[in-house]
């Protein structure tokens, strides 16, 4: 069964890219309609269970690649429902770098300057705060205490949780069922929803076409709630601007497979793809070290032990967040928690004499679990992700019925990318091996490759047309009316987390898909508040628009 | 979803439960027990569920595990007649591999350079999963029969209510210096 509809604008994912686009052009008064492949799910279900089929499997997504793997959002909310909120801007020096095309990845328009009052914007919608020693659970107060004891200076990272309604359960990654993490489903989804755009959960997009009028047909399939490998019906829709914004994972497979009607798509669509430089390291803490060298100690008497408690990354290091190193040797490290089930298997035993990540001596590892601290390692990588052929159906073939699929990525870490890890690993040996606190060993990438939770860059903006598939207004090189504002945009890995950066480049793009859209026909105006009402931000960035 | 192993063939039970052994392993359920080597203390794979997951349709494996198992016995086979050593014909050739050349066989299949070693990178990444979190059993119900993995890993339990959390949670105090270029928001520079 195909039906056909039409509506102004529509936009293609939910996460924080389609958000941010789906609440201004709604508030502006055109009619928006949100495709999303994933279920819409509220806080009270969100469950704390790892079963499969509950709400942590419905709303994640792992798609294993050629060479890296990425974790991500499956759910109205996208990454946001299953993010941590760790929230910092990126460095200035970001906006510098080359990488590998030998001039400046970013568009001249954009440096942290004139960038930051967009993220002001979003650190009032969501909103971003800055965070207290007091509040930092334990994970993140022994990752300081280790790096004060090496010399090292370390942060409370901006965040967009609400510590006073947080239960530190870290169970972010199933979904916050006590609304303390400020995800997209509390801010910017609710007010496009207050404005009159509609969010369709369970539509998954495959594909874009032209009209003869200029606009694009948007052709969807639905999937089904339990079993996404099993699609149901088909549907089309006309707009007359599409935003799209899938993810880093999806939105260029959208256009690969859209080529053939669409015609060329820029040389940039599907490559450039950066995983932000991540590696992670685990740790496992001597307890009586912890105590004697760090003078750590919890109200019950023990050290530590404490892995399982708290909110994800809290505290992160950024002594090497520092200009005037060199490319490639610039990262961030930080503290980190990644739930049994998929965090686990990765960490290898050091010292291993057999087998790192399975077996004898990795089963006293996982003995140990409650005094692993894992260390994220987000560094300067050199795009070198690949998208090849798309397959059948969305971005990925799907193994299990929710979760897990294998997708058409291909990674290859130059020796510039593996220049940033090692060091990062070494920087992470000298905080924690020092006077025996811990032994430490760096994740395997033998099993599913490297691993991203951030994927970046796919289908990247920049203003060399050679290397980047769009303008600095975020439109596709070549196929007017349609804009990108997810993390593909990105040009290149951020060395912190990115979801305030995608989000600010969102909001930054705004004012000129709203212009874009009215010459295309669509009434509509920039110049919303924050999505509860606030206008300080709004008010700031009015001079440049 | 429920898993649909009604008529299954014991022979086949037994090779995954030996590669679910190899991957975490654990004790023998009982003295004649060949499939569990009995390498390690405790509950492993095996007792924690592996078998039970890897069959739920949902996951995606289960279709595949006829063929696996035959692959993987096998492989076993083969990496017997390489090694010299003489196998029981009683039981599948994984089964009848003592557990240190069960232990290089997975080393050998999950091998970066080894054609399938998708496959049977996914069998273990399943054996594990029903170890460390026990993904085919509601966490509380995990926990209400003392599910050998979450308790091994010393995964602390929910309250009454099944959600977690945790009231105590901060050392309180300031335990390194800020990075002196931080920003008023709490931002790098
Ligand atoms: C476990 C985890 C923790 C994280 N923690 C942090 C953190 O602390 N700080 C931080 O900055 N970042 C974090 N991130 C990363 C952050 O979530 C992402 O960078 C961010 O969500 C990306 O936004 P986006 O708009 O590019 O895409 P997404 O948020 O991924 O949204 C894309 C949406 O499109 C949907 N979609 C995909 N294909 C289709 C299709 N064909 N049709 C319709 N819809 C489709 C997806 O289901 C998804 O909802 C984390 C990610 C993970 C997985």
């Amino acid at each position: 069964m195909t039906s056909t509809e039409s509506t102004d604008v529509v936009v293609i994912g939910s996460g924080f890219g389609g958000a941010i686009a789906a609440y201004h052009l709604a508030a502006g008064g055109a009619r928006v309609l949100v495709l999303e492949r994933g279920p819409w799910l509220q806080a009270e279900e969100f469950e704390h269970d790892f079963k499969l089929g509950s709400s942590y499997t419905r709303v994640f997504d792992f798609v294993v690649g050629d060479g890296m793997s990425i974790l991500g959002g499956n759910c109205v909310g996208g990454g946001s429902v299953v993010y941590f909120a760790t929230m910092p801007r990126a460095p200035r020096f970001v906006f510098e770098r080359r990488g590998s095309i030998g001039r400046r990845m970013w568009p001249a328009s954009i440096t942290r300057d004139t960038l930051d009052p967009w993220y002001d914007r979003v650190t009032e919608a969501l909103p971003v705060t800055r965070q207290s020693w007091e509040k930092v659970p334990y994970a993140g107060g022994l990752f300081a205490a280790a790096c004060a004891h090496a010399g090292r200076t370390a942060n409370p990272s901006p965040s967009a949780v609400d510590v006073d309604e947080c239960v530190n359960c870290n169970w972010m990654m199933a979904g916050c069922r006590f609304d303390a993490k400020r995800s997209l489903l509390l801010n910017y989804l609710p007010a496009a929803v207050a404005h009159g755009a509609e969010i369709r959960p369970l539509h998954e997009v495959q594909r874009l076409t032209r009209l003869a009028d200029g606009g694009y047909r948007v052709h969807y399939r639905v999937v089904d709630e339990e079993d996404y490998r099993i699609l149901h019906d088909s549907g089309e829709i006309d707009a007359k601007l599409v935003i799209l914004a899938a993810g880093s994972g999806a939105t260029p497979v959208i256009l690969q497979r859209s080529e053939p009607d669409l015609g060329r798509m820029p040389h940039a669509v599907g490559r450039y793809f950066s995983g932000n430089g991540e590696r992670l390291n685990t740790a496992i803490l001597d307890e009586d070290k912890v105590r004697d060298v760090l003078g750590l100690s919890r109200p019950d008497g023990s050290a530590y032990a404490a892995y399982q408690i708290g909110r994800g990354p809290t505290v992160a290091s950024w002594d090497r967040l520092d200009g005037s190193l060199p490319e490639y040797e610039r990262f961030s490290l930080e503290q980190l928690y990644f739930p049994p089930g998929l965090g686990t298997i990765l960490a290898q035993v050091p010292g291993a004499t057999g087998p790192s990540w399975f077996g004898l001596e990795k089963k006293e590892m996982l003995r140990q679990w409650q005094s692993w601290l894992t260390i994220f390692t987000m560094s300067e990588d050199d795009n070198e992700g690949v998208f090849g052929p798309p397959p059948e159906t969305g971005n990925a073939h799907r193994l299990s019925m929710q979760m897990l699929g294998d997708g058409p990525l291909r990674y290859r870490p130059t020796a510039n990318t593996w220049r940033g890890w090692s060091l990062s690993d070494a920087a992470v040996k000298d905080i924690l091996e020092r006077d025996g606190l811990a032994r430490v060993a760096p994740w395997t990438n033998d099993l599913v490759g490297a691993y991203t939770v951030h994927p970046l860059a796919s289908c990247r903006i920049g203003d060399d047309p050679a290397t980047s598939a769009l303008d600095d207004r975020h439109e596709l090189r070549g196929h007017p009316g349609i804009f990108v504002t997810d993390g593909s945009a990105v040009p290149g890995a951020l060395t912190v987390n990115p979801a305030l950066t995608i989000a600010a480049l969102a909001e930054r793009a705004m004012p000129g898909i709203v212009r874009a859209a009215r010459e295309r026909g669509v009434a509509v105006q920039y110049g919303a508040p924050a999505p509860d009402g606030s206008t300080a931000a709004r008010v700031a960035v009015a001079p440049t628009v | 979803m429920q898993p649909d192993n009604h008529d299954v063939d014991p022979a086949r039970t037994a090779t995954i439960e030996a590669y679910a052994d190899t991957v975490v392993p654990g004790a023998k359920r009982s003295p004649d027990d060949r499939a569990v080597a009995g390498a390690a203390l405790g509950g492993g794979a095996v007792a924690a569920g592996a078998v039970e997951l890897l069959e739920q349709p949902g996951g995606g494996l289960a279709e595949a595990l006829d063929s696996m198992v035959y692959t993987l016995n096998d492989h076993a086979a083969g990496y017997a007649t390489a090694h010299g050593l003489a196998l029981d014909d009683g039981v599948p050739a994984f089964v009848a591999l003592p557990f240190e050349h069960r232990t290089a066989l997975v080393l050998e299949l999950t091998a970066p350079e080894h054609p399938e070693k998708q496959m049977w990178v996914a069998l273990a990444l399943f054996s594990n999963m029903a170890f460390d979190s026990a993904a085919h059993l509601t966490t509380a119900d995990a926990f209400a029969n003392r599910h050998p993995g979450l308790l091994t890993i010393g995964y602390f339990p929910p309250d009454a209510d099944g959600l977690f959390r945790f009231p105590q949670y901060s050392y309180g105090r300031a335990l390194a210096p800020l990075h002196p270029q931080t920003t008023v928001t709490g931002d790098p520079a």
